[in-house]
C-alpha cells in the first residue's frame, strides 16, 4: 500500500522532531541560567527585614507571591518590594530597621493582609513573632561601656525590660563607678528594630540581625556540668577515689593540708621520726650494715 | 490587492474613519491604563480602591482576587495558601475560561502596551527579518516555570516576570524594571516579530490554556467580503489563528477563531475596511449546518 504523501510526512516528522529538540535545548539552557541567577538573586542582605511571621527564607521564596498587600496594610507605611536591581529579591517585602522598624501592632495586620500564608497566620501574638534578634554588635562605640548613661535601646524597647534588660558591672576606669551594659535576650527580643531607630550614634551599635547570622549554637553533645548536677540532684561523674599512701606505721599524709602526720606526736616532746635526724645517718645506712 | 504592513488600517480609516478604525485599541487601552489607575488611586491620592497588584489583590476590601499562574507556582513550592487565595484565583480562572484566557494579553496585560507599540514601531519602519523561534517556545517556558519551583523551592519566574515586574514597578517602585522593558522593546522591534508575547512569555501560554472553551470569540463572519488586503494579517500578533476561520470556507471550517491563542483584542476587526471580523460566541459556528470548528485544523504557523 503506498501511500502517496509518506516521503513528505517523514520529512514533517524530521522536521518536528528537530524543531522540538532545539526549542527544548534552548529553554533547557535557559531553565540552568535562570537557577544560577535565581540562586544569586535570592540572597537577602542581613539588613533587610522580612515582615512579622515570615518563614524561613527558603519557603518564604516559595509561598510570596509578590502582591504587596502586606505593605499597602502597614499602618506605619515601612514595608518596601525589592525592585530589580535591588539586592532584595525582587518583589518581595522587606523593611530597613535603621529608617522604619516595626511598631509591632497588636493586630498585625501585614500578617492578616498575606493571601498565601508566607507570613503564617498561625502568629496572633505579635511578641511570639522572630523578625530577626537585635545584637550589640560594637562594644567600643557604644557609650554604656564607657559608663555613660544611655539605655535608650533598653527604654523605647516595646517589650521593656524582657528583651533588654540592664546588667550592672564596674566602671574599671574611674574605680567607683557602674556601667549599665545593656543586654539582648533572644527568648524574648522579636527583632522588630526599635532599639536600632533610636541609637543615638551616627551608625547604630545595636542591629537587627538575622536569626540565623546573630545566634550561636552550642554542639548538640555539649552539657554544663551544674545543670545537670542540679537536675539530677547528685553528681553524674564518679567521686574520686581516696589516696592511698603507702606509709610506716604510725605516719599519715594529708595532702593540701598539715602534709606529714606523725601518730602519738606531743607538742613537747620532739618528733619521733623513724628516720635519724641526721641526713648522712640513712645515706650511710647500707655501708654500716654490710 | 495586498497592503503593505506600515499601511495596514489605512484603508479602514479611509473607509470607517479613524474612531472606528481604533474602536477595539481605543477600548483596551483604556481597560489597560483604567486597571493600572485602579491600583494607582490608592498611593497616589490615598483613595483606595483596589490594594496589592495582579499577583493577588483586594477590590473595596472585600473582592480577592488572585493570579493563578503564580498560585500554582506557589503551591508546587510546597506551601498551603489561605482561602481567600484560592477564592480569588477561582474567580479569576472562571472569568477567563468564560471570555477567553488571552484576554488578560490584550486588555490587562501593561507589557501588551509595550509590545503593541514595538509591532507598531516595526510596521512602520518597515522592518522585515525575524528570528524563527517556534510559538510553542513559550509552553515549554511554562513548564519550565512549573517545575523550577519544585527543584528549587521558591517562585522563580517571579524574579524575571517581565509583567508582573512592570505592573509592580508602576503601581509600587520601578527600580531597574525599566532595563528590562526596554529590552523586550528592542527585541520585539528589532529581532523577532511578537517576539515576546508571540513565542516566549509563559503567562500568555498559561492564560492560553483557559481559552480552549470561552464563550467569547473574534468571528470572521463576512468573510465572503474579503478581499485579501492582509491588513488583519499584519497586525495580528498571532497571525497564524485568523487563517482557518478567515479562508477555510473552502474545507468546511466555521468562521469562528477557535484558537486558543487568539487574544481577542478585537484589532482585526478594527482594520477591516470591509468588516469581515466581529465579536461573537463559539456557537455561532453551529448556526450553519455541515460547518465545522477551525480549531482542528488550526496550524501554528502562518
Amino acid at each position: 500500500m503506498a501511500k502517496p504523501d509518506k516521503g513528505k510526512k517523514g520529512i514533517n516528522r524530521r522536521q518536528f522532531l528537530t524543531t522540538t529538540l532545539k526549542t527544548a535545548c534552548s529553554v533547557g539552557i535557559m531553565g540552568v541560567g535562570l537557577g544560577f541567577y535565581i540562586q544569586r538573586a535570592n540572597a537577602l542582605p542581613p539588613l533587610a527585614i522580612r515582615p512579622p511571621g515570615a518563614l524561613p527564607e527558603d519557603k518564604f521564596l516559595g509561598a510570596c507571591i509578590r502582591c504587596g498587600l502586606c505593605v499597602r496594610d502597614c499602618p506605619f507605611d515601612i514595608l518596601f518590594l525589592g525592585q530589580l536591581g535591588d539586592d532584595i529579591p525582587s518583589g518581595s517585602p522587606y523593611f530597613i530597621a535603621r529608617t522604619g522598624p516595626c511598631e509591632m501592632c497588636e493586630d498585625i495586620p501585614c500578617v492578616a493582609a498575606c493571601p498565601t500564608n508566607a507570613l503564617d497566620h498561625s502568629l496572633t501574638d505579635i511578641e511570639k513573632s522572630r523578625m530577626g534578634l537585635a545584637v550589640l554588635v560594637d562594644q567600643e562605640n557604644c557609650i554604656a561601656f564607657q559608663g555613660l548613661r544611655c539605655e535608650v535601646c533598653f527604654n523605647v524597647c516595646p517589650i521593656r525590660g524582657k528583651a533588654i534588660s540592664l546588667e550592672m558591672q564596674p566602671n574599671v576606669r574611674s574605680g567607683k563607678h557602674a556601667l549599665f551594659i545593656p543586654i539582648v535576650h533572644s527568648d524574648a527580643c522579636t527583632g522588630c528594630g526599635l532599639c536600632e531607630k533610636a541609637c543615638i550614634l551616627e551608625k547604630a551599635a545595636i542591629k537587627v540581625l538575622p536569626l540565623g547570622l546573630a545566634k550561636g549554637e552550642l554542639g548538640s553533645h555539649y552539657r554544663f556540668g551544674w545543670e545537670e548536677k542540679q537536675r539530677a540532684g547528685e553528681a553524674l561523674v564518679t567521686p574520686d577515689v581516696e589516696h592511698q599512701y603507702s606509709l610506716p606505721a604510725g605516719v599519715r599524709y594529708d595532702l593540701q593540708g598539715e602534709g606529714l602526720i606523725l601518730d602519738g606526736k606531743t607538742d613537747s616532746q620532739p618528733p619521733q621520726s623513724p628516720f635519724s635526724t641526721n641526713p648522712l645517718d640513712t645515706l650511710n645506712r647500707k655501708q654500716e650494715g654490710k | 490587492m495586498t497592503n503593505m504592513p506600515q499601511d495596514a488600517g489605512t484603508e479602514a480609516i479611509q473607509t470607517k474613519g479613524w474612531v472606528n478604525a481604533h474602536k477595539w485599541l481605543i477600548l483596551r487601552r483604556m481597560s489597560q491604563l483604567g486597571i493600572l489607575a485602579l491600583f494607582l488611586m490608592g498611593p497616589w491620592f490615598g483613595f483606595w480602591i483596589v490594594k496589592g497588584n495582579l499577583a493577588s489583590s483586594l477590590t473595596l476590601d472585600f473582592l480577592p482576587l488572585t493570579d493563578p499562574y503564580i498560585l500554582l507556582q506557589a503551591m508546587i513550592s510546597g506551601v498551603t495558601p489561605e482561602t481567600t487565595a484560592f477564592v480569588g484565583a477561582a474567580i479569576v480562572l472562571a472569568f477567563y475560561a468564560l471570555v477567553g484566557g488571552r484576554v488578560y494579553c490584550s486588555w490587562i496585560c501593561p507589557v501588551n502596551m509595550v509590545t503593541d507599540a514595538a509591532a507598531w514601531l516595526r510596521r512602520k519602519l518597515r522592518i522585515r527579518g525575524s528570528s524563527h523561534a517556534s510559538r510553542s517556545t513559550r509552553y515549554w517556558i511554562l513548564a519550565l516555570t512549573l517545575v523550577l519551583p519544585l527543584l528549587m523551592g521558591g517562585i522563580v519566574w517571579e524574579l524575571v516576570n517581565p509583567v508582573s515586574i512592570l505592573f509592580r514597578g508602576i503601581v509600587f517602585s520601578m527600580g531597574l524594571a525599566w532595563v528590562l522593558i526596554l529590552a523586550i522593546f528592542l527585541f520585539d522591534l528589532l529581532v523577532s516579530r511578537d517576539g515576546w508575547c508571540g513565542h516566549y512569555c509563559p503567562v500568555g501560554a498559561f492564560y492560553s490554556l483557559l481559552s480552549n472553551h470561552a464563550m467569547l470569540r473574534v468571528s470572521a463572519t463576512n468573510r465572503e467580503a474579503c478581499d485579501d488586503c492582509m491588513d488583519c494579517f499584519n497586525v495580528c500578533p498571532e497571525p497564524q489563528v485568523i487563517k482557518p476561520a478567515l479562508k477555510g470556507a473552502a474545507k468546511g471550517i466555521g468562521p469562528v477563531i477557535m484558537e486558543n491563542q487568539c487574544t481577542n483584542c478585537g484589532r482585526c476587526i478594527d482594520v477591516c475596511a470591509v468588516d469581515v471580523f466581529q465579536f461573537n460566541n463559539r456557537y455561532s459556528n453551529l448556526s450553519k449546518s455541515g460547518i465545522q470548528p477551525a480549531k482542528d485544523y488550526s496550524k501554528h504557523t502562518v
